[in-house]
């Protein structure tokens, strides 16, 4: 068995797997906890509070203009990289190839060059990130091995995506088959570090939201 | 920037008991908090919003920080791979030095404002992660006891921080009221409208139960101090006393009932009207029979119907947010509409509503003796804002704000006076 058939192969299937069950566990193990009713008479009825929770999924994406001077630097930062990487996964033809084989959607890729750039803009801010994160005072006390594990395996996906693009240090197979190997082992690590705010970040502001709702404070 | 250390204890604490921590820490973990503590991605955006950090520029300031033991404690016991972090020491074990280590974290530089609860772009509602981390505490013995602590314990053997009996509070309100001229209506056995006190109110601003007073006999409708559930104050929710916040909550509650309300009035005091309107009907176990409002909110809503009617009075004058009325209370717009039927030329300070800066002594701030250098550290950025907006005067609505208020006017040289949106509507109603 070569590289990229175990990595195509059993390789994906253990690291799907663990995906799967690893989310299930995690958002299980959150959910099932035992609830707690509110019985405090709400200033809004059900329907507002729900458009409230779901409002806050969008208003949470752009900080309140007060505080842009303290974090606006660090945000746009942020959402370099979260765009670059949306563009690459999105727009890229491989990804969609593979999405449209999988959930049979397809849409028209994004020229080749434009992937490249996104690519570069892209590890360039994962770059910047990281050293903000290894100096700025605030960001090296909060900062645990999750955050530089969940680094370099974002990182590792990007990374090996641009030497696959160029086919330049090893040959297409064995880039393909790293790219692949790092893809599933950010899976595998997706369900129990930080890169599982891919899904709480929704529930979470959606409960703020929903919550501060029922009290009629800002959400 | 500005660093404070924080100052040695008054007094060498007890040994923080680390098992009753633990079980304080995570007795009432349910979804939304289990949610809260699993969602951060260590942004530090949070540390911008708080007015501690952005002050002293300390890290150890930054909000989420402040409950990383609670979150620890959450990922070893309770999270859904609570045996990993366990069985691999990802998550290290509660101890008594990082119990002790915590407390001014916890205590002295959280005013439980929510102002990083504003900017989390998890949504994580950190001011109520640090109101649970603070059960933990509590229970491990770790509340200040200088003197946020011993105010606790003695509200919770007297139902009253300051050891105010009822007889005592009766002849109080009696005084109170032949001093103003202002007829008192006490322990009725039927009254619609039940007004509480906040013990700030009690010991510093007496005049504020004649303005009470005052404006419900304005209003007419029958309504009655009960001096077997008075004082809201509740600084057992700020020291982290569950058992001691529930009790003051139902003894309210059930003075309440006993008179038949339907309506009970919280004082211009934040924190006792978020624990009345938003956690009382919990402690009960169910839908109170009254509605709970804050005394802006009553005021606002009579002076809409017309039930309570205002002179207008040539003011310039600015006006302080209580963040736990407006922000984390849902009562933001109420001393707007007050403000405006007086007639008030109203200059907003900056960030005004919903993102306004707390005043510093929120949480039961103003209660730790040793947290003063924070606490004026803090009140810097409101004198700063105040005194941009040129307005002679500042009105709030929360005694513990204007408490704090009057005494950083004070120590700093203030001209600006503070005053009482509740006396100010009393003193102007109409005939």
């Amino acid at each position: 068995m070569t590289l990229l058939s175990f990595a195509r192969g059993p390789g994906m299937q253990v690291a799907s797997l663990i995906f799967i069950a690893g989310m299930f566990w995690r958002l299980f193990g959150i959910f099932l906890l035992r609830r707690r009713v509110a019985h405090a008479a709400a200033r809004h009825p059900f329907p507002i509070r729900l458009l409230g929770g779901a409002v806050t999924i969008f208003t949470r994406t752009i900080p309140r203009r007060t505080f842009w001077p303290r974090v606006g630097a660090g945000v746009a930062l942020s959402y370099v990289f979260h765009v670059g990487l949306f563009i690459i996964l999105f727009g890229g033809a491989p990804h969609i190839l593979i999405i449209h084989e999988i959930f049979g959607l397809s849409w028209p890729g994004l020229p080749r060059g434009v992937i490249v750039i996104a690519s570069g803009i892209t590890l360039a801010a994962l770059i910047l990130l990281l050293v903000r994160r290894l100096t700025h005072p605030v960001l090296r006390l909060l900062s645990k091995p999750d955050d530089y594990i969940s680094w370099a395996i974002v990182f590792l996906p990007v990374a090996t995506g641009i030497l696959l693009s160029g086919e330049t240090i090893a040959s297409y197979g064995t880039l393909l088959a790293l790219h692949i190997l790092s893809i599933e082992a950010l899976m595998i690590w997706l369900p129990f570090g930080k890169l599982m705010h891919v899904s709480l970040v929704f529930a979470g502001r959606f409960v703020l939201g929903y919550n501060f709702s029922r009290k009629g404070a800002a959400t | 920037m500005n660093v404070i250390s924080p100052p040695p204890a008054q007094q060498a604490p007890p040994p923080a008991d680390v098992s009753r921590a633990l079980r304080g820490f995570i007795a009432d973990v349910g979804p939304t908090v289990a949610l809260s503590l699993e969602s951060c991605v260590h942004c530090g955006q949070c540390a911008e919003a708080c007015q501690f950090y952005v002050q002293t520029g300390d890290p150890r300031y930054t909000p989420i920080h402040k409950i990383e033991l609670f979150k620890q404690t959450y990922n070893r016991e309770l999270g859904p791979f609570a045996f990993a972090y366990k069985f691999f020491g990802l998550a290290p074990a509660l101890t008594t030095e990082t119990l002790t280590e915590w407390q001014d974290l916890v205590y002295d530089s959280c005013n439980m404002c929510g102002r990083c609860s504003l900017i989390c772009p998890m949504g994580i509602d950190i001011a109520d992660l640090v109101e649970q981390t603070r059960h933990g505490m509590y229970q491990a013995g770790l509340a200040p006891q200088d003197f946020l602590g011993a105010i606790a314990e003695k509200e919770r053997a007297t139902g009253s921080p300051f050891g105010l009996t009822s007889e005592k509070f009766r002849d109080l309100l009696h005084e109170i009221g032949a001093a103003h001229g202002v007829e008192m209506h006490v322990d009725e056995p039927k009254a619609e409208i039940v007004p509480t006190v906040s013990s700030i109110d009690v010991k510093t601003y007496p005049g504020s139960m004649a303005a009470i007073a005052k404006i419900l006999n304005h209003l007419g409708q029958p309504w009655s101090f009960r001096t077997d559930g008075f004082d809201a104050d509740n600084a057992s929710l700020t020291a982290g006393d569950r058992a001691g916040q529930d009790a003051v909550t139902q003894g309210i509650v059930a003075a309440a009932i006993s008179c038949g309300a339907k309506t009970l009035v919280m004082p211009e005091c934040g924190h006792s009207f978020t624990e009345m309107r938003w956690e009382a009907a919990n402690a009960y176990g169910k839908d109170l029979p009254f509605r709970v409002l804050h005394i802006t909110e009553l005021m606002a809503e009579n002076i809409q119907s017309g039930k309570i009617r205002v002179t207008k009075v040539k003011q310039t004058a600015t006006y302080h947010d209580a963040c736990q009325v407006s922000r984390r209370g849902g009562a933001t717009a109420a001393p707007r509409v007050i403000l405006a039927a007086l007639g008030v030329d109203l200059h907003e300070l900056e960030d005004a509503g919903d993102a306004n800066w707390c005043c510093g002594g929120g949480g039961g701030v103003a209660l730790i003796k040793r947290a003063q250098p924070l606490r004026d550290a803090a009140f810097a950025i409101k004198k700063k804002q105040i005194e941009a907006s040129g307005a002679p005067i500042v009105y709030t609505s929360c005694s513990g704000c204007r408490q704090t208020l009057d005494h950083g006017g004070k120590a700093s040289g203030w001209t600006t006076t503070v005053g009482s949106l509740l006396e100010l509507v009393a003193d102007n109603l109409a005939s």
